[in-house]
């Protein structure tokens, strides 16, 4: 529909360009990340692209009707019809176990997306200064927030950017590789935060993530900035905890996004 | 808040699916008022639970059930009895939310 809404302000297609549908999707593509989490591509016809942070959901149905889903973030920018998203495995799931496992090159399953506009960042291209960015993931929570750095990258962003990654210990950290990369980019702070064992050499005793990880750095690059906007990825517990720490740091409502994920959210 | 909505629960992302299917906009960044303590907060803030029947969501600081949508063969069946408002961000108001960096 074209014409004015009744009130003359709006057209009436801005409330409905964007609904999603379940689209079968075939997996094109497998990339190892740890020995429980793994990266599934995936190609969709008449997928209409994405933003950096949103997310997908899963539906996978048995040959008897019975179907589960579950939501998943996407891990990378915008591809055409590809579509990639990082699965950790969850002990006794339904879903993540074949996705991390099982699941082989050519299989179908179906997805429904991209979902949110909250949970997402583009660049402040009408800014004269780019807002700068802090990131907080907590074990897969780091996935959406991966995007959002590749994003940065691709778009050539001068946004500074900061991560910091909780994570158990050396062997579960995702992109481990690109991660170390990125560490050496201009504008892009990289930190990992053990939690419970600490490679050998690390300063930062293993333990949870406190004030002092999260104050905003002195680094020149931070400084004379907009305050930061702070996006917090990871299970209930982790984000709540992030969330309270940066409200004491001086974070507005506002200025905070999280996404939580809980068992059920294998 | 009870220990369920702290430790258990997902957020509103993981049901923005299902609600932005329904209303056929993104429903992640709409303010959501509790029909019970008045507090507004965004959809995807909110706490969900998406492991029964049905799809609940829930407000972040009292509880209180907002919404819930049951899918069966036949139909959906939707009840926001307990929400007071929704506020819907249009599309092209995403311009003046980048323009306030402070925020």
């Amino acid at each position: 529909m074209t014409e004015l809404a009744a009130s003359g302000t709006r057209p009436r297609t801005k409330l409905t360009d964007q609904r999603p549908r379940w689209l079968p999707a075939r997996l094109v593509g497998l990339r190892s990340e740890t020995s429980t989490a793994r990266t599934l591509t995936f190609e969709i016809a008449g997928w209409p692209g994405h933003r950096a942070g949103q997310h997908v959901d899963v539906r996978l149905t048995a040959a008897d009707g019975y179907s589960a889903q579950r939501a998943y973030s996407i891990s990378a920018p915008s591809d055409g019809v590809r579509v990639s998203i990082t699965v950790q495995r969850v002990r006794g799931g339904e879903v993540s176990p074949y996705l991390v496992e099982d699941m082989e090159l050519g299989d179908q399953l179906e997805v429904r997306g991209p979902i949110g506009g909250w949970f997402v960042w583009t660049p402040s291209a009408k800014a004269p200064v780019e807002q700068p960015v802090l990131l907080v993931g907590g074990g897969s929570g780091v996935v959406p927030l991966m995007a959002m750095v590749r994003e940065r990258i691709r778009l050539d962003s001068g946004a500074p950017f900061r991560l910091v990654y909780s994570v158990r210990d050396a062997a579960s950290v995702i992109y481990a590789g690109e991660l170390a990369q990125r560490a050496a980019d201009e504008g892009i702070l990289v930190e990992l935060l053990y939690t419970r064992e600490a490679p050998e050499g690390t300063l930062r005793p293993a333990g949870r993530v406190t004030h002092a990880d999260l104050a905003t750095p002195a680094d020149a690059g931070w400084a004379h900035r907009p305050a930061p906007r702070a996006y917090v990825c990871g299970p209930t517990a982790f984000v709540e905890h992030v969330i309270g720490s940066l409200r004491d740091l001086g974070y507005s409502d506002h200025s905070i996004r999280a996404e939580r994920f809980g068992p059920s959210g294998d | 808040m009870t220990e369920r909505a702290t430790s258990h629960t997902l957020d509103g992302n993981a049901a923005a699916g299902l609600f932005t299917e329904i209303f056929g906009i993104d429903v992640s960044a709409v303010s959501v008022t509790c029909g019970e303590c008045k507090g507004s907060a965004a959809f995807a803030e909110q706490s969900a639970f998406v492991a029964g029947p049905g799809t609940v969501l829930r407000c972040r600081g009292c509880d209180h059930v907002l919404a819930r949508v049951v899918e069966t063969p036949r139909e959906v069946w939707l009840d926001v009895s307990g929400s007071a408002s929704w506020r819907f961000p249009l599309p092209d108001s995403k311009a003046v939310d980048s323009q306030q960096p402070g925020q």
